[in-house]
C-alpha cells in the first residue's frame, strides 16, 4: 500500500484501534486533517481549545486504560496543549500527542507558528520524537504508542513537520503490530526473592497498613489487591489517585490519607510498624513532614519505576515490578504456604492477636468520625451535595473533578468502590481539567453517568468546552460548588495569612444558568439545602442532556481534616467542634 | 562524593539535551560532560562527572536509566570497579624568549607536547587526570595564560568489564 505521510497517520490510527482523536486543526496539520476524512473508524472530536484536547484524551485514557490521542497544530496549538501534557505526565497517564510542525526546511528560522515543540515538551513527557523523514513515520508512531502505554505510562509527543505529511510523496506502508526498542525495556516481573522477603515482613507485622496509589489503577491490579488485603485482614488507605482501587465501603478501608486524609488513615500511617506501599510515590501531599513520616515503620515499596523507590523516603524492601504481577505472585506464595506453614516461619496465633489489638486502636481513631459536618444548615454544605450525588447516582457514576476544595470534598465524600471512576488531576493540580476530562470519559462510556464536580473558579478555565459538549451531545452533569471564592486559596489565606483574602474573591461571576442555556444546555441554580436532592434527581433524569447545576454553597466552608504543610501526619487539624453537630 | 558515569545512548538529535535537561530540572550537579559517537555510529558514549550523596547518585543513575534514549550506563565509582580517567587540555601561554626554555621543561615534566609555536606564544597539549591538568595550570601565573580548553573527563573501567551492547 503506497500512502502519503498524512495518510499513514490516518491509516495507522485505524490500525492501532484508536477510537477517538481529540484535536483542533491549523496550518501545519491540514494535510493530516484532509487524510483523516477518509479514516472511518477514528472519530475526530473538535474541541474549542487545545488544552481541552489533551485533557479529554487524558479522561478517555484514565477511564479506559487505553492511550488517549490528541492532534494539535504547531506553535500556539502545541503550547496550549502543554498543560494537558504535563497533567498526564505527573499522573502517569498514557497519551500520544501529535503536534504539527513547520516544514523541515524552515525549522529554526522562527517561521510562522513555529516553536521548538520537542524542547518545550521535553521536561513533561515520557519521551518525544521529531519525525524528519516520512520513511520513519509509521515506526515512530508505533514507538510512541508502545512507550506511552507500557512500563510506567506517560505522555509521548510526536512532532511532525508539514512536509513529512505531503500528499504528493507516497511510500509503502505496513502496520507493525509490535515493536522492540533496545534502549527501552521496562521491568514487569518483581524479583521473587524480594517478594518473599516482603511477605515475611508482612506476616510478622504487628501494626501493618497498606498504602496504595494510582499505580494500582494503572496496572489494573484492583482485583488482586482486594484478594490480598482480604486474605491478610490488614487495614488499607489510599492516596487521592488510588481511590476506588479498593472499595471505600469496605470495613478494612480507612479512607484517603495525606493532607486532607482521614484521622484514622493518618494516625495508622504514623503508628504502623510495616508499611506496604503499592503503586504510590510518597508525594509531599501524602507524607507531610518527611522526618516525621511513619517513624516506626519498615517500608515495603512495590513500584514499576525504579526511580520512584527511595526517592524521598528510604525503603527497606523495594520490589520493582508491575503491581498486578507482584500482588498476584504474593497471593500465589501465600496459597503455597497455606499447604506447608513452615515456608514462612511465623507464629500465627500471636500475629492474630497483634492484628486484633491494632484494629482495636484503629476503631478508637475511627470514633472521632472526622468527616462529620453539620447537615442542618440552611445554606448548602458542599459535603452534603457530594453525599447526595453519591446517593442519586447510586455510587456508580464516573466523577471527574477540577482542583480545589470541591476536589477534596468529592474525594472524601463520594465513596468510590470501583477503579477508573475517579478522574482528577492529582499531581499537577490543573484547574480546568474537569470538564474536558468528562468529555473524554463520556465518549468512552456513552451509556454511563458522568459528572464533573467543579467550582466557579475552575469551570471558567475551560468553560468554552460547553460548545464541544453540545456538538457531540455529551450528557455530562456539571456539579458546580459555587462559593464565590477560590475556596482552597481562601482557606489557606484564612489559616496562614490571618484572613487576608488576597485575590481569592472573584467579582463578576457569570450567570451560569444563562451561560449553559446559551450553549443550548440546561442550567439550574440551587441555593437551599432542602432543594439539593430533588435538583440532582431532576438533572440525572435528563439522560440525554448536559445539565449545569450551580449550587450556591456555604461561602467559608473549610476542608477538614488538614495537615498543614511541614507538619507530621499525626498533627492533623480536625474541624472545630462547633462544626461537628 | 564525585562520580563518573559512563552512558551509552542512541545517537539521536536531542539525546544530549535530554541528559542536560534532566540535570537542570532536578537540580543535580554536572561538573563536566563529554560526548561523541562510538565505533557503532548509532550509539553515542557520554561521560558525565557529577557529585552528591549516595542517595542523590542513586537517583541520578535511576533517572538517567529512565531516559528512553539511554541504552546502558555504568557508574565507575562503585565498589568493585576500578577505573582509569583522563582529560585533555590545550593551553596557550605567553612565551617570551626569556621563558621559552622554562615552559618547554615544564611541558616535558608533565609529559605535554608543544603543538603550536608563534613568536610570542606556545600552545601545549596535555593529557591526564584533572588534578594533573590543574597542577600544570598552577605552575603558570595567571597573566601568562592566554587561553585554556579542556575536554572534560573521560573514563573507562579497568580489566575485562566493558560498557557495550
Amino acid at each position: 500500500m503506497e500512502l502519503s505521510g498524512a495518510e499513514i497517520i490516518a491509516q495507522f490510527l485505524e490500525d492501532e484501534g484508536v477510537e477517538y482523536l481529540f484535536g483542533y486543526p491549523g496550518g501545519a496539520v491540514l494535510h493530516i486533517y484532509d487524510a483523516l476524512l477518509r479514516a472511518d473508524t477514528v472519530k475526530h472530536i473538535l474541541v474549542r481549545h487545545e488544552q481541552a484536547a489533551t485533557h479529554a484524551a487524558d479522561g478517555y485514557a484514565r477511564s479506559t486504560g487505553k492511550p488517549g490521542v490528541a492532534l494539535v497544530t504547531s506553535g500556539p496549538g502545541m503550547t496550549n496543549a502543554v498543560t494537558g501534557i504535563a497533567t498526564a505526565y505527573l499522573d502517569s497517564i498514557p497519551l500520544v500527542v501529535l503536534t504539527g510542525q513547520v516544514p523541515t526546511g524552515v525549522i529554526g528560522s522562527d517561521a510562522f507558528q513555529e516553536v521548538d515543540s520537542v524542547g518545550i515538551s521535553r521536561p513533561c513527557v515520557k519521551h518525544n520524537f521529531l519525525v524528519k523523514d516520512v520513511k520513519d513515520l509509521a515506526e515512530t508512531l508505533k514507538k510512541a504508542f508502545y512507550v506511552a502505554s507500557t512500563g510506567r505510562p506517560g505522555p509521548v509527543v510526536v512532532d511532525i513537520p508539514k512536509d513529512v505529511t505531503d500528499p504528493n510523496i507516497k511510500i509503502p506502508y505496513t502496520y507493525l503490530p509490535t515493536i522492540e526498542m533496545r534502549s527501552y525495556n521496562p521491568v514487569t516481573k518483581g524479583h521473587p526473592f524480594q517478594i518473599k522477603k516482603a511477605l515475611e515482613l508482612m506476616l510478622r507485622a504487628k501494626r501493618p497498613v497498606f498504602y496504595t496509589g494510582g499505580g494500582v489503577v494503572l496496572s489494573n491490579a484492583s482485583s488482586s489487591l482486594r484478594s490480598l488485603v482480604k486474605k491478610l485482614g490488614f487495614p488499607i488507605t489510599s492516596t487521592l489517585m488510588g481511590l476506588g482501587a479498593y472499595p471505600s465501603s469496605d470495613e478494612q478501608f480507612l479512607g484517603m490519607l495525606g493532607m486532607h486524609g482521614t484521622y484514622e488513615a493518618n494516625m495508622a500511617m504514623h503508628d504502623t510498624d510495616v508499611l506496604i506501599a503499592v503503586g504510590a510515590r510518597f508525594d509531599d501531599r501524602v507524607t507531610g513532614h518527611l522526618e516525621q513520616f511513619c517513624p516506626n515503620a519498615k517500608i515495603i515499596h512495590i513500584d514499576i519505576d525504579p526511580s520512584s523507590i527511595s526517592k524521598t523516603v528510604q525503603v527497606d524492601v523495594p520490589i520493582v515490578g508491575d503491581v498486578d504481577d507482584v500482588l498476584t505472585t504474593m497471593l500465589e506464595m501465600l496459597k503455597e504456604s497455606d499447604g506447608e506453614k513452615a515456608s514462612f516461619k511465623v507464629d500465627q496465633s500471636s500475629c492474630d492477636q497483634d492484628l486484633k489489638d491494632w484494629w482495636k486502636k484503629i476503631k478508637q481513631w475511627r470514633k472521632k468520625n472526622c468527616l462529620r459536618y453539620n447537615k442542618k444548615t440552611k445554606s448548602i454544605k458542599p459535603q452534603y451535595v457530594i453525599e447526595k450525588l453519591h446517593e442519586v447516582t447510586k455510587g456508580d457514576a464516573f466523577i471527574t473533578s477540577d482542583v480545589g476544595q470541591h476536589q477534596m470534598f468529592a474525594a472524601q465524600y463520594y465513596g468510590f468502590d470501583e477503579p477508573r471512576r475517579w478522574i482528577n488531576s492529582g499531581g499537577l493540580g490543573t484547574m480546568g481539567f474537569g470538564l474536558p476530562a468528562a468529555m473524554g470519559t463520556q465518549l468512552a462510556h456513552l451509556d454511563k453517568t458522568v459528572a464533573c464536580v467543579t467550582g466557579e473558579g475552575s469551570i471558567q478555565m475551560n468553560i468554552q468546552e460547553l460548545a464541544t459538549c453540545m456538538q457531540y451531545q455529551l450528557p455530562i452533569k456539571i456539579i458546580n460548588l459555587n462559593n464565590r471564592y477560590l475556596g482552597m486559596v481562601r482557606q489557606w489565606q484564612e489559616f496562614f495569612y490571618e484572613g487576608r483574602y488576597a485575590m481569592s474573591y472573584m467579582d463578576s461571576i457569570p450567570d451560569f444558568v444563562k451561560l449553559a442555556e446559551s450553549y443550548g444546555h440546561v442550567g439550574m441554580q440551587i441555593d437551599q439545602t432542602s432543594d439539593v436532592e430533588d435538583a440532582l434527581k431532576e438533572a440525572f433524569a435528563m439522560k440525554d442532556k448536559l445539565v449545569f447545576i450551580d449550587f450556591l454553597t456555604n461561602r467559608e466552608e473549610n476542608v477538614y481534616p488538614m495537615i498543614a504543610a511541614g507538619k507530621g501526619q499525626h498533627e492533623m487539624e480536625l474541624a472545630p467542634d462547633s462544626e461537628l453537630v | 562524593m564525585r562520580h563518573i558515569i559512563s552512558i551509552l545512548m542512541e545517537n539521536e538529535s536531542g539525546a544530549l539535551s535530554r541528559v542536560a535537561g534532566l540535570f537542570s530540572a532536578r537540580a543535580y550537579n554536572i561538573e563536566s560532560l563529554t560526548v561523541a559517537p562510538t565505533e557503532d555510529s548509532s550509539l553515542s558514549r557520554m561521560t558525565l562527572v557529577t557529585s552528591g550523596s549516595a542517595e542523590i547518585i542513586e537517583q541520578i543513575t535511576k533517572q538517567l536509566n529512565k531516559l528512553v534514549d539511554v541504552v546502558k550506563l555504568n557508574d565507575l565509582n562503585v565498589s568493585g570497579v576500578q577505573h582509569i580517567e583522563r582529560e585533555m587540555m590545550l593551553i596557550k601561554v605567553k612565551a617570551p624568549v626569556s621563558s621559552r626554555d622554562e615552559i618547554m621543561r615544564l611541558s616535558d615534566i608533565f609529559r605535554g607536547n608543544i603543538i603550536d609555536v608563534t613568536d610570542d606564544t606556545y600552545t601545549v597539549e596535555l593529557t591526564g587526570t584533572s588534578d594533573k591538568l590543574n597542577a600544570f595550570i598552577a605552575s603558570f601565573d595567571c597573566d601568562s595564560i592566554l587561553e585554556t580548553v579542556r575536554s572534560g573527563v573521560m573514563g573507562i573501567a579497568r580489566g575485562s568489564s566493558s560498557l557495550h551492547l
